[in-house]
């Protein structure tokens, strides 16, 4: 008995490390290229975070957010992105008007009444929607709206092309989440005796709020660094500019702009920190987005 | 036949009230498979009216053409006539959604509405229907409340999440909004399946007193539910109603012997 024992106990021990030290190997091989491949994925986030970073925290300044880009000067110096800014948030708020109307609306059209033979052919065109380059979409609206001359180069024209980005964008999240809502919540409000349409509107969409604010808050954070749909329709305007029938700036359109007429470093260096102001910005609705999307 | 005396008692009680639903040779497809097979049946008013039967024999299929949610469901068809005190709820130029006002509902799962307080959840079928008046919308949430005897429970937190309250509160909750819309008739499909012993009990209970205000037809898969707490039941099998009888005789002395199997635990 007092022999045998500890044999029992080593030999089965003895196996166990074999194997383990096996797996081991190719386990901490396997997770080594994970980690590489992570790290590999990492290096061009930091390299243009830094880059950025870097290059423009010297022209971070009060008066890079309260003056506008006619104040700057390459002798003097000065002036600032405060055009852009409001420029940005003028368009994207029209965009966002239009892309909450139409996606809201096509989403529970896709949703709710998937049963339509119409659904597929929309979802369809939804999904080459969201494929379709921003430039493209530039050009289209200045067809159908500036060279009409229903308007002018304008705000409303840049927010109408920033708001046919984002339509696909909350049309998707707007289907996903109100697929997610149970049907027996659907069921509950009809046995109550209400149409459907106030179900839907009154129940159902509040149920899937949160999603559909996480969605909105992306395709604000997606538009918001778009320079391509803009540069037909709102050209860019040095000036401060608070009517959106006129042309203006916007934040990625300033940076283009900057860049290229930079004369001093300087102003290159200006040019850098609208670059950090647009991702500080895009950083922090998709943080928002997110700590929303988490709540739910 | 062992206890002639109760059974015609019951039966008496029964029949003196006048019939409030009718179902006349109704049948329910889904697409070419017929699911409830020419059924014939009337439920008098402010009584409990229990549907039974092993699973897929078509009760709650019945249940659910009553207040037409079966047009909810592709492919469901239903044939025949079911009427509401005389009128056929599948005639011309009758609106689905007002046969559902007047047939309330509950569902097997306690399904508040999950964006709404407690108060909102019974309100919601008066709001959304367009009433704005605060003392009238009040007071028939403490009525309703009261009716789901959950009022004594939650008056101190009505501004609280519906989906707050435990499973048993929830389901009276669902029973008090959908009385909070007034209506004659109250299905139940499965209401305490989901729940525990104990909350189960308290609405059993709760459909003694609730018959004094509609008329109840209930689906449950618990025979002893059914002898507690209805007058009449009802026993289907694969899409025939095999025996309608008042339930006290139902139990003691069931004229078909499918039924006596059935309910002596033969099968199901």
């Amino acid at each position: 008995m007092i022999t045998t024992e500890p044999n029992s106990i080593t030999q089965p021990k003895a196996i166990v490390r074999t194997v383990s030290s096996a797996r081991q190997l190719q386990n901490n091989f396997m997770a080594g290229l994970i980690a590489l491949g992570t790290g590999i994925v990492l290096i061009p986030l930091f390299l243009i975070t830094g880059q950025v970073v870097v290059n423009g925290i010297s022209a971070m300044s009060l008066d890079f957010f309260v003056q506008t880009e006619r104040q700057m000067s390459a002798l003097t110096g000065g002036g600032g992105v405060l055009n852009a800014i409001v420029g940005t948030i003028l368009m994207v708020g029209v965009a966002l008007i239009i892309g909450l109307l139409v996606g809201i609306g096509t989403g529970i059209f896709l949703a709710e009444f998937s049963e339509h033979p119409l659904v597929p052919l929309i979802r369809v065109m939804s999904d080459v929607l969201t494929g379709i380059p921003a430039i493209v979409v530039g050009l289209v609206v200045y067809g159908l709206l500036i060279a009409t001359k229903l308007t002018g180069y304008s705000g409303i024209a840049g927010g109408v092309a920033l708001g046919l980005i984002m339509i696909p964008i909350i049309v998707r999240a707007t289907e996903e989440v109100l697929k997610l809502v149970p049907n027996s919540i659907r069921e509950a409000g009809l046995a109550l005796g209400l149409p459907r349409w106030k179900v839907t509107l009154s129940i159902v969409l509040p149920a899937a709020s949160s999603g559909i604010i996480t969605g909105a808050i992306l395709g604000v954070s997606r538009v918001s660094g778009e320079a391509a749909p803009l540069l037909f329709t709102s050209l860019g305007n040095p000036d401060l500019i608070w009517s959106i029938l006129q042309p203006m700036s916007a934040m990625p359109l300033s940076v283009y702009n900057l860049a290229f007429k930079a004369l001093t470093p300087a102003q290159n260096a200006q040019a850098w920190a609208g670059a950090l102001v647009l991702m500080l910005f895009i950083l922090g609705t998709n943080i928002v987005a997110r700590s929303l999307a988490k709540q739910r | 036949m062992s206890n002639p005396f109760k059974i015609d008692v019951a039966q008496r009680s029964i029949s003196e009230a006048p019939i409030r639903l009718e179902a006349k040779d109704v049948s329910i497809f889904y697409g070419d498979k017929e699911a409830v097979k020419k059924v014939g049946v009337s439920f008098r008013s402010n009584t409990v009216n229990a549907l039974i039967g092993p699973s897929g024999c078509g009760k709650t299929t019945f249940l659910r053409a009553i207040n037409r949610m079966h047009d909810l469901t592709a492919g469901a068809r239903v044939s025949g006539q079911i009427l509401l005190d005389g009128t056929d709820l599948y005639g011309n130029g009758i609106d689905p959604v007002d046969v559902r006002r007047r047939i309330g509902m509950v569902f097997q799962k306690p399904n508040p509405f999950p964006t709404m307080s407690i108060y909102d959840n019974v309100a919601a079928g008066l709001k959304l229907a367009g009433e704005k008046n605060k003392a009238k919308l009040d007071e028939v949430v403490e009525k309703s409340l009261r009716g789901g005897a959950l009022w004594e429970e939650v008056k101190d937190r009505l501004k609280a999440p519906g989906a707050s309250l435990s499973g048993g509160q929830q389901q009276r909750l669902c029973i008090a909004r959908a009385l909070a819309v007034d209506p004659e008739i109250l299905l139940m499909d499965e209401p305490t399946s989901a729940l525990d012993p104990q909350s189960t009990a308290r609405i059993e209970d709760l459909m003694e007193s609730l018959k004094q205000q509609v008329t109840i037809v209930i689906v449950t898969h618990n025979m002893q539910q059914a002898s507690r707490v209805s007058d009449t039941t009802s026993f289907f099998l694969v899409g025939d109603l095999v025996e309608h009888s008042p339930t006290a005789q139902m139990f003691t002395n069931p004229t078909d012997q499918r039924t006596e199997a059935y309910i002596s635990g033969k099968f199901g």
